[in-house]
């Protein structure tokens, strides 16, 4: 088992800080009702990213095969791209 | 079947079983479907989605969202501790994840009754309709994570999970933490955009 494969006690708990902050802004921006390209831009960006420390970092494959990491965040990009189409077709109603 | 064996130790290494990562793949586009199917039908009813939306309660997503993510950090610290041979501190570690997760349980629960008291099902509107049905499906990933988390307790309270011997633990742990990264794109999507 390569060393450190899940990380350190210290990193992750820096990383479910983080977590936990962008959590509150993401509620923060929804009980302000921000709204708008700019604002869903934002809360999709804020997702993407708590998405990718839990595929990169809590599921370790940061350290799997290409292939798997590329399936993972595949996933997530193309999740977020389809809701982006979604919106920006709405916007056009 | 493991997805590595010792010949691989310092190359690139899927954490644990491969079934679980092909099964975690399934569930994910299943969730991927349903995410565009979503956001499909609030593009055609913009007004209803955005009225009937802002009748959730959105503290409750996101004391679930901390609830979740607070869980999975407990697992991550429940495979370091593993790693460390220190077994007491991963059953700790896991007790704490079972504890925070019956607490989504419980947040989710209340919620639902909530929308029962005022009537709401799934035949009362298109947004309803997703609403319960994408948030019982997640629900129902919760209640069977719950359970696995619960056989990992017991397995690290008998010494089961040690450096060499994770397989099992790394298993349950990444099917946990695809449960909380599904919802990571849920809360935003059904609780927060409009």
């Amino acid at each position: 088992m390569s060393a450190h494969m899940h990380g350190t006690p210290k990193g992750s708990t820096l990383l479910f800080a983080t977590l936990i902050l962008a959590t509150f802004a993401t509620w923060g921006m929804g009980s302000l009702g921000v709204t708008g390209t700019w604002g869903v831009a934002v809360l999709a960006a804020i997702s993407f990213w708590k998405g990718a420390v839990v595929i990169l970092d809590f599921m370790a494959l940061r350290h799997a095969p290409l292939l798997w990491r590329a399936l993972t965040m595949g996933w997530i990009i193309v999740v977020w791209a389809l809701i982006a189409i979604a919106y920006i077709k709405g916007l056009a109603q | 079947m493991p997805a590595s064996g010792p010949a691989q130790a310092h190359g690139p290494r899927l954490a644990g079983d491969l079934a679980i990562w092909f099964f975690i793949l399934a569930e994910l586009l299943a969730f991927g479907v349903f995410f565009a199917a979503y956001a499909f039908a609030r593009a055609k009813n913009i007004e209803l989605f955005a009225a009937e939306q802002a009748a959730l309660n959105r503290n409750a997503g996101a004391l679930n969202t901390v609830l979740l993510l607070t869980a999975s950090y407990f697992v991550v610290r429940a495979v370091q501790a593993a790693e460390a041979e220190a077994s007491r501190q991963c059953a700790n570690w896991l007790g704490g994840a079972i504890l925070t997760g019956f607490g989504f349980v419980v947040v989710k629960l209340t919620e639902y009754a909530a929308a029962f008291e005022h009537n709401i099902s799934l035949s009362s509107s298109t947004f309803h309709m997703f609403y319960l049905s994408l948030t019982f499906f997640h629900f129902m990933h919760v209640i069977l994570g719950l359970v696995i988390l619960i056989a990992m307790w017991n397995g690290a309270r008998q010494g089961r999970y040690r450096p060499g011997d994770m397989n099992g633990l790394e298993t349950g742990a990444a099917y946990w933490h695809m449960v909380d990264l599904v919802w990571l794109i849920l809360f935003p999507l059904v609780y927060v955009i409009h």
